[in-house]
This record gives structure tokens, sequence and C-alpha cells, in this order.
């Protein structure tokens, strides 16, 4: 413990009567003997070291490996083999592709209807407080639970979307085999649990906005769309880009909606909806090679690190244009 | 003005939206409820029922037989109400020490928390996994709830409400009075640190409780959480589409529960969080 306590439990007794008129009262003031700050941060950064910063600096470099499942305490060198070997399965490429797709599928319909949603929430209402929170309700529900209600009601032949489809004279849809109507039944999934959560986060933002910005605007005759596009929109934009960000985040590691849309981790027969995070964990965990496994997570990192670096370079370069104006 | 005060409030359309949208949002969850009260056979129909039927005892019964939802119910409180008290006192110790104590490495320190949050921790599963087999940890619960304890949102969390709400006279006058850190921190920190406290347990549990990647690498059928026994639920080999929203809705109950009661606090901790972060 990097303590700063004047008198070590070691201190032979005799001495440390000597140096104590030395000690200045400030001193005593400023650093009560018991407890140094660093005593505050301890609980904290042991774990944080132990089970946060250990595993990602120790991902890449077991990425460099061999490591299997039965046997992972041997390490054999294979240098950069685990990343050739993944650029060349096509299954990689399949699962990064389907990882974007379903990203800007569930990530873009998601943050517009929350935007939309933050909007209406932002009106003088009656029963205010349940409307969030019944918005919520789908936040509050987990990955694994959210992901087998949807399975049913997207269910071929007895799942009640395809009825409904029926009921209106659509044919039934494949949800399960067809490519693109299985990543938007996951980005379904994605997009039910996140948008008012989102929703909250925008109004949250709305509500930072000064009301004399919307009097001004009304005073100037702005319809209630151009005080949306002019007012409301710019003062959120800092909420936009962390929102963005976050569902970025959360879009690049989708994992369990694809695994429990039907239970196998291979996200659908021919691999129509596997996501890279599948791809880790079919790899480490149904392969059995974990030095696989952990050059997808780095790759999956450095993904998220440039995606990140992007959104926050438009949003820079956005509001330097603005400022230039 | 009074014209700008009127149309501020929400009209006839606004309603309907709303209305739309938490029905869209609950939807799902009361369909669990139809279809978890339903036999297959009565789900397969033409035109299936849409209000509960009177098999829901019968289809929780089964999937307490089938599933080990029981023993995950108690395992989910343990880790979750182990992760909960944990993330709340480590964070408030850090926080209260980035918020008002003066050190050196301060900013660097809180430099890499708040970058942390920025990255998701599935990405150390691999050594993470490695090491619980090196302790043998493996289908044992301290391996999901020590990893669970960092919590990087946590302490900024807590930092953030205690720059502001915790006066830095209070702390200079203790000082003065010879109070030492660990008795500020009992006696002044915590008090006043109460409600934010309560938020962050709130939203720690409902996260600790929804957790999934980490709890299905590190346990399995035999030591399950309430969201590894769903996915063993959805793995493939329990086909009674009724049973298997049986056990969703047990699983889902809990946290619906807390929601129920204290879903005010909650939206006003994520109202928070969005705000300060």
């Amino acid at each position: 413990m990097p303590s700063a306590e004047p008198l070590s439990p070691q201190a032979p007794p005799a001495p440390a009567t000597a140096p104590k008129p030395p000690e200045p009262p400030s001193r005593r003031r400023g650093r009560p003997a018991s407890l140094s700050p660093y005593a505050f941060l301890v609980p904290f950064f042991t774990l944080f070291a132990a089970f946060g910063i250990f595993p990602l600096l120790y991902t890449a470099y077991v990425s460099l490996y061999r490591a299997e499942l039965q046997t992972p305490g041997e390490l054999e060198w294979r240098g950069l083999g685990n990343y050739t070997a993944l650029f060349t399965d096509p299954f990689f490429w399949t699962a990064l592709r389907n990882t974007f797709t379903i990203g800007v599928l569930s990530t873009v319909p998601q943050l517009l209807m929350a935007l939309g949603l933050a909007h209406v929430l932002n009106y003088r209402l009656r029963a205010r407080t349940f409307f969030r929170t019944a918005l919520l309700l789908p936040y509050a529900t987990s990955v694994a639970a959210a992901s087998l209600i949807f399975a049913q009601l997207f269910g071929h032949d007895f799942g009640l979307i395809n009825r409904l489809l029926d009921l209106v004279g659509i044919h039934p849809v494949d949800w399960q085999n067809g490519t693109a109507a299985s990543q938007v039944a996951v980005s379904t999934i994605v997009v039910w649990r996140w948008t008012g959560y989102n929703a909250l986060i925008y109004l949250a933002g709305m509500q930072t906005i000064p009301a004399e910005l919307y009097e001004a605007a009304e005073v100037d005759g702005a319809s209630r769309w151009r005080q949306f596009l002019h007012v409301t929109l710019p003062g959120l934009r800092p909420t936009i880009v962390f929102t963005s960000i976050v569902s970025t985040i959360g879009a690049t590691q989708l994992f369990g909606e694809p695994l429990l849309f039907e239970g196998s981790v291979s996200g659908g027969i021919s691999h129509q909806y596997q996501t890279l995070g599948l791809y880790l964990y079919e790899q480490g965990w149904g392969f059995f090679h974990l030095g696989r496994a952990a050059a997808i997570a780095w790759v999956m990192f450095l993904l998220i690190v440039v995606l990140v670096g992007a959104n926050a370079w438009a949003a820079r370069r956005r509001s330097r244009k603005e400022a230039g104006r | 003005m009074t014209a700008n005060v009127s149309a501020r409030r929400g009209g006839r359309l606004t309603y309907a939206v709303l209305i739309c949208a938490v029905l869209v949002s609950a939807f799902p969850l009361y369909w669990t409820l139809v279809a978890a009260s339903r036999s297959n056979a009565e789900l397969a129909r033409p035109l299936p029922a849409l209000l509960p039927g009177p098999r829901l005892l019968d289809n929780l019964s089964s999937v307490l037989d089938e599933a080990a939802i029981g023993k995950a119910l108690l395992n989910s409180l343990i880790v979750s109400g182990a992760i909960t008290v944990g993330t709340v006192l480590c964070s408030t110790l850090a926080g209260f020490a980035f918020a008002k104590l003066r050190f050196r490495g301060r900013g660097a320190l809180l430099g890499a928390v708040v970058a942390s949050m920025m990255i998701p921790p599935q990405l150390g599963v691999i050594p993470l996994f490695m090491l619980i087999v090196e302790l043998h940890w493996v289908n044992q619960l301290q391996a999901v709830i020590l990893p669970g304890l960092v919590s990087a949102f946590g302490v900024f969390f807590m930092r953030q409400f205690l720059v502001q709400s915790l006066p830095d006279e209070l702390i200079e006058a203790a000082r003065v009075d010879g109070a030492s850190h660990a008795r500020i921190f009992w006696s002044i920190v915590v008090p006043i640190a109460r409600p934010a406290m309560a938020v962050l347990g709130l939203l720690t549990f409902m996260t600790a409780w929804n957790d999934f990647f980490w709890p299905v690498v590190a346990l399995s059928s035999q030591e399950p959480t309430v969201q590894v026994a769903l996915r063993q639920l959805g793995g493939g080999y329990v086909h009674d589409q009724s049973v298997i929203m049986a056990g969703t809705l047990l699983g889902t109950l809990p946290v619906l529960l807390v929601f129920g009661l204290l879903g005010r606090q909650i939206v006003g901790g994520i109202m928070q969080g969005a705000v300060k972060g």
C-alpha cells in the first residue's frame, strides 16, 4: 500500500520519539495519520488491474500463441499465425460483414426513433413518470430473455409476426434462414431493448437546452420543425455523439441476441447472422482455439478504436465547421 | 408568451405516439405471460389466444424440472447482491478520493478510469477464462462476482455526484477537529452520498442480473445464474415453447419487480448519468 504514514509499524520505538518534535502541525492537519488518499483507491484499482487491465493486455499476448481450451496453461508460439488463419477464413469476413450490417440496421433506427420519442417526451405531459418508466421496460429485460421472446415471436410457422403478416395477406417470411430477414429479426431485438433507454438519454440532454432559445426562435417565427432542427439538434450534439459511440461499441460486440435467436453458435445454417462476438465464442468454446479467439478479440478492439476515433473526428470536424460559419 | 406555454404542452397526437411506444415496449413481455400460461397446441392454433390461459403453474413446474431455474434464481440473487454491495463500496471510496482529495497522479488515474469505460470487458474474456481455470474457479460463483466488481462507470458516477454535493468546508471543518480520513468517509461522505449510492446500486443490480457473456463462459448448467439457465433453455433441447416462455417469465420477473417498485429512481439515475457523462 503506497501509504504516506509517518510512523511505520517497523520503526524502532526509541527513535520514534526523537523525530517527533520537528513535525509541523500543518503537516499533521493536511495528512491525518490514519489513511492516505491512495488507500481509498486500493480496492477499486486492485480489481481494475486484475480483472480489467491485465486481461485486456494479455489478450494481445495470447493471440500470438497456440492456446487450446483443453490445456489452457500450455502456450506454443505461433507469431501472427492466428491472424493469418483468421484472415483466410471466409467465415471471419462473413462475421465482419454481418456485424456491420446488423450494426447499421440496429443502431440507426434505434437512435432516430429515440430522438423522436425524446422530443415527444419533452412536452408537458400527464403521467410523465409512467411513460418514462414504461419505455424503459425493455432495458430492464435481459438480453437472454428478450432474445428468447423474439425468437418465439419470429417463429416461422407459429410465430405471431408471421401470423399477423398472413392476416394482411403477406406470405410468411423465413426469419431464420433468409440473410436479410434474419438480420432484420436480430436487429429488432436490439432496437426493442435500447430505444427507450436512448430516448431518456436524449430527453436528459434536451432538458439542459435553455427555454429562452426556443422563445427567441418562436419570436423569430420559426416553425416547430425548424426549432427542432436549429435549436434542439445543435444543443443535443454532444449527447448524440455520446449515444452513437456507445451504440457502436455495443453493436461491435453483439453476442447474446444472435446466439439465442436459434440457440446455435454458428449464427444460422450458413452463418447468415453470425457476428464477430459469436464467431469469437465459436472459435474459443466451440472449437477450443483460445489463441484464435484472442486474435478475434484484438481485431474487435482495434475496430472499436477506429470506429470511436472516426466518430469523434467527424463530430469535431462538424463543430469546427459550425464555428467557422 | 402564453401561446408558447400551451404549445409546449402535449396534444392528442403526442399521447397517441407515446401510447403506441408503450404498447410496443410492453407487448413482448405481456406475450411471454400469455405463452407461458398456454399449451403448445394452443399456441399453434390458426388464431392464437391473446389472453393468459390456465396452464401457468403446469408450465412453471415443468421448467423447474427441466432446467435448474430454482437454483439459478438463488445464484443470481447471490451474485447480483454481492456485486452490488462491492461495487457501490469500491466506487464510493474511489469516487470520494477523486472528488475531494488531492494526490499525485489524480488526473492520470481518473483519465484511465474514464478511458476504460470505452473498452468492452468482453474483449478480455480469454485471459480471464485462463485465469479462473488456473484458480480452479470454473463453475464457481466468485468467478462471476469478482470481475463484476470492476465498474469504471460507478467510480465516475460517484465522483460526479460528490464533486457537486459534498461541500469542501465540511471536510475542512472535520479535519480541523482532527478527524481521520476514515472517519470523514464514514460520518460525512457516506450520509451525503447515500442517494447516489442507492441509484448506483439499482443500476448495478440490474446490470449484474442481466449480464450474459461472461457468466455463460465461466459457469455451466451445474451452477447457473438465471441468464445461463435461459441460454440452456434456448439451446435447443427443450422444444416446448410454452415451457421456454415460462422459464423466461420466471427469470425476468424479479428484475421487473424491482423495476416496478423503483422505476422512478432508475429513470432518474439514467438521466442523471447522461447529463453528467
